[in-house]
């Protein structure tokens, strides 16, 4: 691939030389796998891109897609490249979550963006024209029935004639609420990320990648989606919530179509070991695997160790388990381990080194007064690099916050030995469940209406379940009425109403509720909920009570 | 409390004691476990290995869904159609 192109100029490229070629072999739970070649994708997406023209979309304005796993999701996505319009995955309406408060957030978020259009599929329709209603903004509804395939004119394609600072997509990756920040990468951003990660990781065209990751994700969009078909690596695509179903479906496809690469977030390891039985692996063959990425929540040594285990005996290598620290602001990757990964003890649980930074990424670890650290000492993590974000779309206070000194300050907190980077932790009050970033002020705020709760009297927070391999999430609230701590019924009774609440507005589940007194929670000298005294206060009773 | 068919009663222990961690939790059959917020949607994995191990059949994973599988009475249900058939 040659410097800088657009990502449509790059397609135009993939269409003539490789047009039979399989880009992404589509795994579909009930039907029969789908492979879709170059030629195929780049049709169904010149179909979309038509439909966009049609719907008055504009060269350079954003178009929200919700779909779900499908032909139809990868054709909205390449169809808004190929237009020049900038594509946003966002994740659809699930069971767990209240239908009011998605439509809030949709159109909070259609607030901030002003997309032209929302290109969705027909039973979504209304709920996306509800949204669009309550945010008062004039976007087209665009609903996708079923592919429809259109030769491109490559020539007056407005994709072809995006210029390398434009912005390319919107990540919304992180939080829960509709205030969530998109990240903007530029065209440029994200050839420089490809260019450095791609060797970092030794990625050719014999390279087959296996996801089950949602588009909506960081890790699922660029690693296992705009990274393969960019660089002409095919990819074999799962849902989500068939792999949940089904964990062994992930090492069923690697076999059968020799994979080679497959990024993971921590939880994936344990789950994935503890969850598929023998039955599910007759003849699975693990042996084409270069390489299982762990990346987007804290990697630990534990996770690895059983993974490897559980598949030795299925031809898993054991120099395939490695690591990498990325985050939706740099694009995707800021380092990857080379070999199996050095281990770093802290907090008593043994984590891995997340490596070492990519070829153009700048790291740096700084101080409490932002003077730059040596090495071994622990301050926070910065990064600059030619593939970060443009800015939070729409968002340039926020944007100007994020950085220091041309550094984008990470929140996460680490040290490097030898080059290699050791994150320990997060100076943000930051939970990762499952590798979604969940801000606790939104649970506390959440916490906070339900009625018998004291309102700004609770405290969220993370704790690290080693079996689980993630974090879990921990609410502690006051109860308004004394009586209700001392009557154990009244108390659950109170904790799942919180519980309830909770996971309606913020799809986090939250298994842990503790319904405590007044004045239980510790405050600062400022008078705000100090989460960490909360936690360390909540893990002592916790001892106790099963002593 | 309605009285729990054995079924029932070994899937509320299951679930209270291994997936939700609190052994003394009372269920009720028609209470929503899922779409509630008790449990995850990740556990609905552990309950069809459970039924598989407990009872002897096996649910298909895309029948592992919250419509068929978010009540106590639901699950039951699941696991004697599969018995008969």
């Amino acid at each position: 691939m040659s410097d800088l192109l657009s990502m449509a100029a790059v397609l135009e490229g993939h269409y003539r030389i490789r047009h039979e070629r399989t880009a992404i072999h589509m795994l579909l739970g009930r039907q029969p796998d789908q492979p879709i070649t170059y030629g195929r994708l780049i049709d169904g997406a010149a179909g979309v891109a038509a439909e966009l023209v049609r719907a008055g979309v504009g060269r350079a304005e954003v178009v929200v897609i919700i779909l779900p796993h499908g032909e139809l999701l990868v054709d909205a996505f390449w169809g808004a490249v190929m237009h020049g319009a900038i594509p946003s995955i966002l994740p659809p309406l699930t069971e767990k979550l209240s239908p009011e408060k998605y439509r809030r957030d949709l159109a909070a978020l259609i607030g901030v963006t002003h997309p032209a259009a929302i290109v969705t599929f027909p039973d979504f329709e209304n709920e996306a024209r509800a949204a669009v209603d309550v945010s008062g903004r004039a976007s087209a509804v665009i609903v996708l029935h079923e592919p429809r395939f259109v030769e491109p004119e490559f020539r007056v394609l407005g994709g072809m004639r995006a210029q390398v600072d434009d912005i390319a997509l919107l990540q919304h990756s992180s939080g829960t609420t509709g205030l969530q920040k998109g990240v903007a990468l530029s065209h440029s951003a994200i050839f420089h990320q490809l260019q450095a990660y791609a060797p970092a990781i030794g990625l050719s065209p014999n390279d087959t990648i296996v996801s089950w990751l949602p588009l909506y994700h960081d890790m699922g969009l660029i690693a296992s989606f705009v990274m393969p078909v960019l660089r002409r690596v095919p990819v074999v695509m799962m849902s989500p919530f068939d792999w949940v179903r089904a964990p062994a479906k992930l090492l069923q496809a690697i076999s059968a179509h020799k994979g080679t690469l497959c990024w993971l977030p921590n939880f994936a390891y344990p789950f994935i070991a503890t969850r598929v039985r023998d039955r599910d692996l007759v003849g699975v063959d693990l042996s084409s695997m270069r390489a299982f990425v762990n990346c987007s929540e804290p990697c630990y040594r534990h996770a690895h160790a059983q993974f490897a285990q559980r598949f030795a005996n299925y031809g898993l290598r054991a120099d395939a388990l490695h690591t990498s620290y990325a985050m939706a602001e740099n694009t995707f990757a800021v380092t990857q381990s080379l070999r199996a990964p050095a281990f770093a003890a802290s907090d008593g649980e043994l984590h891995l080194s997340c490596g070492r930074p990519l070829a153009n990424v700048q790291l740096r670890v700084l101080g409490p007064d932002e003077r730059e650290l040596g090495e071994g000492e622990t301050g926070e993590i910065v990064v600059r690099s030619d593939c970060m974000l443009s800015g939070y779309y729409h968002r340039d206070e926020l944007t100007a916050q994020a950085f220091v000194d041309g550094h984008y300050r990470t929140g996460d907190l680490g040290y490097l030995h030898e080059g290699e980077l050791y994150v320990t932790g997060r100076r943000k009050d930051l939970i990762i469940v499952g590798g979604k970033n969940v801000y606790p002020n939104d649970l506390e705020q959440l916490a906070g209406e339900v009625a018998g709760v004291h309102a700004g009297r609770v405290a969220a927070f993370g704790v690290f379940d080693a079996e689980q391999g993630t974090e879990e999430v921990v609410i502690v609230a006051e109860a308004e009425d004394l009586r209700v701590v001392g009557d154990a019924a009244a108390a659950e009774l109170l904790a799942d109403h919180v519980r309830a609440h909770v996971t309606k507005n913020s799809d986090v589940a939250v298994r842990i509720v503790q319904i405590v007194p007044e004045k239980w929670l510790i405050k600062t000298s400022s008078g705000k909920v100090s989460r960490g005294a909360c936690r360390e206060k909540w893990a002592e009773s916790q001892s106790r009570e099963s002593e | 409390m309605r009285t729990m068919s054995e079924i029932q009663s070994k899937l509320a222990r299951f679930i209270a004691e291994k997936i939700m961690k609190q052994p003394k939790r009372e269920l009720n059959p028609d209470q929503k476990l899922i779409s509630s917020g008790l449990i995850d949607s990740f556990s609905l994995v552990d309950v069809g290995l459970f039924v598989e191990d407990e009872f002897g059949v096996r649910i298909d994973d895309v029948d592992l869904t919250v419509e068929l599988m978010d009540t106590l009475v639901l699950m039951e249900q699941a696991v004697v159609a599969r018995r008969n058939a």
